[in-house]
């Protein structure tokens, strides 16, 4: 075989292994933030397709009331210290009233390391927590305050590892974190080894949601609390309600005292002494 | 037609329940009211010849009150604000009280018989500071007399008839500290004498009828002045310095100060720390208190004093009383052991003393108010009004404890249920059942009487009291139906008394911290108290007990304590003084196998330290330890941070010590958002069904986790009281959050909203109370979270064959698909309080106890606040019992549980099962206390007191009549027709 043939094919092989590790980015079109953008691309098809370059500036198209920035996501294995895990990036909105957002979030994991991938493995099976944090300040992150977030790790591993961030936000400020697993994690948690050792990341932004207000209908008011007044008045029991119990046995008896009258009256009826079997081949006659 | 008869039948069955409300006469049957006054710190007596003789009393807990000096029964009492604390009172003109609180702001008239405001004063004084109220006896402008307010360098003349302001001097010096006023008999002169910066002495002379500056001098001190003086004489006084170790005399004759320091170590020999200057009223006479003792001094002549008596051992010293114009009384009290010694020393000269055997539960004493009186052979009697270290107050007078009233419960921390012993198996004494007999026969007359409308109103209160006096709820024993508790409450002083449900006497009361009080534990206080060990399975036959946790110090670093009492007696069982701080107790729902449950105390380095300590509880804890999570909520750092607890502590090396490590934090942003209310479920909540069934026959399943936590926060512009803020600059943040992952369930904002909030969560809801800045009014909303990974749990078929997820363990950890249906409604009143009430089972439908702003318990049908109300129900809808929605949440007037009472300065409500279902205790507390136990959903499970028994047995017995009356005719009849 010609060696710079094989040569070039390992080399080939090995750009392909190179960059299905080195890929970890993905989102996902997660429906219940309307800020998302951009398509969560398959493990699968990650493996083969080269590292997708995200444009540098992302708001070529946009007005200039925005731009976009940058926050590092840090995790720290077991009771190891905090490093850089990965990449947010997100597009900063001013409004015209002066407030300001995040919007169009974007996460790029960085790659595992061996070291990192070991002690993952320690943490899988200790049944210890992946720990995670980014700045709660975004804009000038001072280093101090972070918003830490924990999982099981046994939570994590399917195919890959999954997980899942839900990012709440207030403005420019991250109020917290929460990460897991992107669906459920049962309970016992079992040992379970992914068997791809790289990330699989959703994200999601979410701001508050505004309450509705208090509804007031005042042409509805004295319709309801009339309807409400009736309602509410102590019911006056009926004469049935009260003395039902009373009522009732001595009914009882009555239809049972009028039966036997009625009994009685037929078997007068029916000339005193003859058996009442007969009282029907009688009428039948 | 028939469905429709039902359908009526069923709306009349759940309409039922909104009527809930007692009679008159069944007020007092189930629950009790009990009034209080708090910790006196002011007491005036009103002894004269004619008409009741009374004390009348401020106290800590800002109320003010006159007490019977019989009896100490309160005459009348009103609660001023919670920022109303009240500086000083006076008698002025011989019938009314006066008041100045508010930091000398407020100046109010009181009738002295009744107790009504005759009038109120602003004095719009602008810089609040240290006020006095001097009532001028002999400026008489008519029949009025002045009441002068000294506040910093101002004085207001106020007229005591009609509290208007006669006149007013600003003497707008800096720094003046106006110190005492006085007046020279038959004079229209008003000295008033004052420190500036402590360094000069000032001087003024002012006309008592116009209030004109007439002259003024000022002169340098010797020494720095402190703010201690006492008034020797009609031109001299004494102060002490800032070393509170040197004595200053002061004259003022004719316009001039003279002032002459007097070292104390002069006069008293052996003289050492920090002095004391018991205020007095002239007759060059004062008295200094010292570490070691108490020294009575008299000024003669020029400059020169003289030690004319002195008591050895530092006791309690009360103000002095002027029996004549001579002489001049001070009580000196000294506790030892379990008694008082009581000292009367007239001029200083001994001239009585009187030994009290008192109840060790009472701690030391910690004030005393002397009065005087004439014995029958005309000579002086004294009595003395104590104030104990439990808050409690007693009268004293020849040598005996009068009464004494158990003020310590008007200021209740804590609370905890127990449970009472177990009857004893035995019969009862045959003696007892005969006296029983009569009253029995008695009692049924008087009842007959009363069902048939004979009674006259004697015979009503006879029926009352007999009603009241039943011993059954009373007994010390635990009964079938759980009615008879204990309720433990734990107050400021530390003291902590066990009440008993049927009337709220006390069983048993102990102030535990002075058994502690040593070198290792300077000033201990008493945090929280809980539930040690509940009468359970293996631990039946064990007394339960309760943990009281405490701190050895003031601040958070210093050592704790805990204390294990039994819940029975109040008797310690253990003691100990921990080697670590005390930050939180976290109990945990384990228990090791002597059923004591577990708990861990973290401290301030946040490490957990788990108690009981013992083997088999390690064990329990290890085993559980990897699903146990702890978060804390830091109000001033504006964030919740949530942990994990791990083997090995930063501190030592005790196997009872656990670390902890972060897990999860949020954060919110300083600028926008505080933290103003948090509220969690009870951990022995007991939820019946997690199923909710939909009028539609759908079913959603509820969200029921013991981890959620309701945070409200606001934004700082409307962390201050309602108006601080523009509505625009006024927002409220509801949060659910997870409290093992930190996981933020929901989060719904309140635009133009503000606090302050209350909250309640229970089963899957939490009702929070806020104010509507743009509606200006109050409003309470409702989140019902509900379980959507279990709603397709619906198909019977899957329920049968076991393919559902219902019996699968939840965890935190999963992804909650949750929803949450949401509404809000104005509500009129604010709010001091907020709970739930709590069942056996939680099958019960649930009431929510609001403490309203009148100092009472209104009980709201939690049907008023369902998120599913429409305007327009459907058929099906009112069939299920849900209300037309309304905008406002209704306050029906019978669903006060409190009735006519109120409970003063309410500040908790709590609600604890009784065994029978349908009905659970209601506790609530403030300066008084009230308890009653209600059945939201009436006694369904048992027979009523009105149930009537007689007309039950009547129909039973009509019945068997009819029966053999029937049986006889037939016999009769097949009889007959045999012989036909």
């Amino acid at each position: 075989m010609n060696p710079s043939l094989s040569f070039l094919s390992l080399l080939s092989l090995l750009l392909l292994f190179s960059s299905a590790l080195s890929f970890q980015s993905d989102e996902l079109p997660f429906n219940d933030d309307d800020e998302f953008e951009g398509l969560r691309s398959s493990p699968g098809s990650a493996s083969v397709a080269p590292p997708v370059r995200r444009r540098p500036d992302l708001d070529i198209s946009s007005a200039s009331d925005s731009k976009s920035l940058q926050f590092s996501l840090e995790h720290s294995l077991g009771d190891s210290e905090f490093s850089v895990a990965g990449t947010f990036t997100a597009r900063l909105k001013s409004w015209t009233h002066g407030a300001q957002t995040l919007t169009k979030l974007r996460f790029t994991r960085n790659a595992i390391s061996d070291t990192e991938k070991g002690l993952f493995e320690r943490l899988l099976e200790d049944d210890d927590f992946y720990t995670i944090r980014i700045p709660s300040n975004v804009l000038n992150p001072s280093g101090k305050d972070y918003v830490v977030s924990s999982v099981r790790a046994r939570c994590l591993p399917r195919e890959s590892l999954d997980e899942h961030f839900v990012i709440h936000t207030d403005g420019v400020n991250v109020l917290s974190v929460n990460y897991g697993s992107a669906g459920g994690c049962q309970y016992p948690r079992p040992l379970k080894s992914p068997s791809k050792w790289s990330f699989s990341s959703y994200t999601v932004l979410k701001n508050s949601e505004q309450a509705p207000r208090t509804p007031t209908f005042v042409e509805q008011i004295i319709a309801s609390e009339n309807a409400l007044e009736e309602g509410l008045q102590p019911p006056e029991k009926s004469f049935w309600a009260k003395y039902w119990m009373y009522i009732l046995p001595i009914g009882f008896v009555l239809v049972n005292a009028m039966a036997q009258a009625a009994n009685a009256a037929a078997e007068d009826q029916n000339q005193g002494g003859q058996p009442s079997q007969r009282a029907p081949a009688v009428r039948r006659r | 037609m028939e469905a429709r008869f039902l359908l009526g039948f069923l709306l009349l069955l759940s309409l039922s329940s909104f009527a809930f409300a007692i009679y008159e006469d069944q007020v007092g049957l189930a629950d009790w009211h009990k009034r209080y006054i708090g910790k006196v710190k002011h007491a005036v007596f009103h002894t004269q010849k004619t008409g009741r003789r009374r004390v009348v009393v401020s106290t800590e807990e800002n109320a003010i009150a006159s007490l019977d000096l019989r009896t100490g029964d309160i005459l009348w009492r009103h609660v001023l604000g919670k920022n109303d604390a009240v500086d000083q009172i006076g008698l002025s003109l011989g019938k009314y009280v006066l008041t100045l609180s508010s930091q000398g702001s407020v100046l109010r008239a009181w009738n002295l018989p009744d107790g009504q405001m005759v009038w109120e004063t602003d004095l719009q004084i602008s810089n609040p500071s240290n006020s006095f109220l001097h009532v001028l006896g002999n400026v008489k402008s008519g029949r009025d007399s002045l009441s002068l307010v000294c506040n910093g360098g101002s004085i207001r003349a106020v007229s005591s008839i009609d509290g208007l302001v006669v006149w007013k001097k600003d003497l707008s010096i800096d720094g003046l500290k106006l110190k005492h006023v006085f007046q020279p008999p038959e004079s229209d002169t008003i000295y008033a004498i004052g420190f500036i910066d402590s360094s000069l002495i000032a001087l003024y002379h002012i006309n008592a009828k116009t209030g004109e500056l007439l002259k003024h001098a000022t002169q340098a001190s010797s020494v720095d002045l402190s703010s201690e003086i006492s008034a020797i004489s009609s031109d001299s006084l004494v102060a002490l310095d800032t070393s509170r170790s040197n004595l200053l005399l002061i004259k003022f004759m004719a316009g001039t100060i003279t002032n002459h320091k007097l070292p104390l170590s002069d006069i008293v020999q052996d003289f050492s720390g920090l002095a004391e200057l018991i205020p007095t009223k002239s007759n060059d006479i004062f008295v200094v208190k010292t570490p070691s003792n108490v020294a009575f001094i008299k000024v003669k002549g020029d400059n020169e004093i003289e030690l004319i008596g002195k008591a050895d051992e530092a006791g309690i010293v009360s103000d002095s009383l002027t029996l004549s114009e001579e002489e001049q009384a001070f009580a000196v009290v000294h506790h030892s052991n379990n008694a008082i010694s009581f000292q009367v020393r007239i001029n200083g000269r001994e001239a009585l003393t009187e030994g009290i055997k008192i109840e060790d539960h009472r701690g030391h004493v910690k004030r005393v108010f002397l009065n005087n009186y004439v014995r029958t052979d005309k000579s002086h009697g004294f009595r003395a009004l104590i104030v104990m270290e439990d808050e409690s107050l007693l009268l004293m007078q020849q040598g005996e404890v009068v009464w004494s009233r158990e003020d310590g419960l008007a200021s209740i921390s804590d609370a905890v249920v127990a449970e009472l012993p177990v009857e004893k198996e035995g019969g009862v004494s045959v003696v007892e059942v005969e006296h029983t007999l009569l009253e029995w026969l008695k009692g049924h007359m008087l009842k007959l009487k009363g069902t048939l409308m004979l009674s006259t109103p004697d015979d009503m209160a006879a029926i009352q009291a007999m009603h009241l006096k039943s011993t059954e709820r009373n007994k010390m024993t635990r009964d079938h139906n759980g009615f008879r508790k204990l309720i433990i409450v734990l107050t400021r002083s530390g003291k902590v008394y066990a009440l008993h449900t049927g009337d709220g006497r006390i069983v048993w009361a102990h102030l535990l911290t002075p058994l502690l009080q040593s070198e290792s534990c300077p000033s201990p206080s008493v945090l929280t108290l809980r539930n040690w060990r509940v009468p359970h399975r293996k631990a039946l036959q064990e007394n339960p007990s309760i943990l009281l946790v405490g701190r050895c110090g003031a601040g958070p670093e210093s050592h704790g304590f805990l204390f294990i009492v039994d819940s029975y007696s109040g008797k310690v069982l253990e003691t100990q003084i921990l080697d670590h701080s005390i930050a939180e107790v976290v109990p945990l729902p384990l228990a090791d196998s002597s059923e004591q449950k577990l708990h861990l105390v973290i401290d301030h380095k946040l490490n957990a330290h788990l108690y009981p300590r013992g083997s088999d509880a390690l064990e329990v804890f290890v085993r559980e330890m990897a699903n146990m999570y702890y978060y804390k909520v830091e109000n001033a750092k504006e964030d919740i941070k949530g942990y994990a607890f791990k083997k090995g502590c930063s501190t030592g090396s005790s196997a009872y010590c656990f670390g902890t490590r972060e897990l999860w934090s949020v954060v919110f942003p300083s600028d926008s958002e505080r933290i103003v209310a948090t509220a969690r479920r009870k951990i022995n909540e007991v939820v019946h069904t997690q199923a909710k069934i939909m009028t539609n026959q759908d079913v959603m399943y509820k969200y029921i986790s013991k981890k959620i936590l309701f945070v409200a926060t606001v934004s700082p512009k409307a962390a201050g009281g309602i108006g601080s803020a523009a509505p625009d600059d006024a927002w409220l943040v509801a949060y659910l959050i997870d409290t093992v992952t930190g996981r933020i369930l929901h989060r719904v904002t309140h635009q133009e909203a503000q606090g302050p909030v209350h909250a309640v969560v229970s089963e899957n809801w939490v009702v929070y109370h806020y104010f509507n800045l743009r509606a200006h009014r109050y409003e309470m909303t409702v989140i019902e979270i509900y379980d959507q990974s279990r709603a397709d749990n619906k198909d019977v078929m899957k329920l049968v064959l076991g393919k559902h997820n219902l019996t699968a363990p939840i965890t935190s950890y999963s992804r909650p698909e949750i929803a949450t249906k949401s509404q809000s409604y104005f509500f009129t009143h604010s709010v001091k309080a907020i709970a739930v009430t709590t069942t056996a089972r939680g099958i019960t439908s649930k009431q929510i106890l609001i403490g309203t702003i009148g100092d009472q318990v209104l009980a709201l049908d939690k049907r008023y606040l369902d998120p599913r109300r429409t305007a327009n129900p459907s058929q099906e809808e009112k069939e299920e019992g849900i209300i037309p929605l309304t905008d406002t949440l209704p306050i029906i007037p019978q669903s006060y549980v409190t009735h006519t009472r109120q409970v003063g300065d309410l500040r908790g409500i709590m609600s604890f099962p009784a065994n029978l279902e349908s009905t659970t205790h209601v506790f609530s507390y403030g300066i008084d206390l009230f308890y009653t136990r209600i059945a939201p959903s009436r006694t369904y499970d048992s027979l009523t007191d009105e149930f009537s028994y007689v007309l039950l047995l009547i129909t039973v017995v009509v019945l068997i009549v009819a029966i053999l009356v029937t049986w006889a005719m037939s016999q009769k009849k097949d009889l007959q027709e045999k012989w036909r």
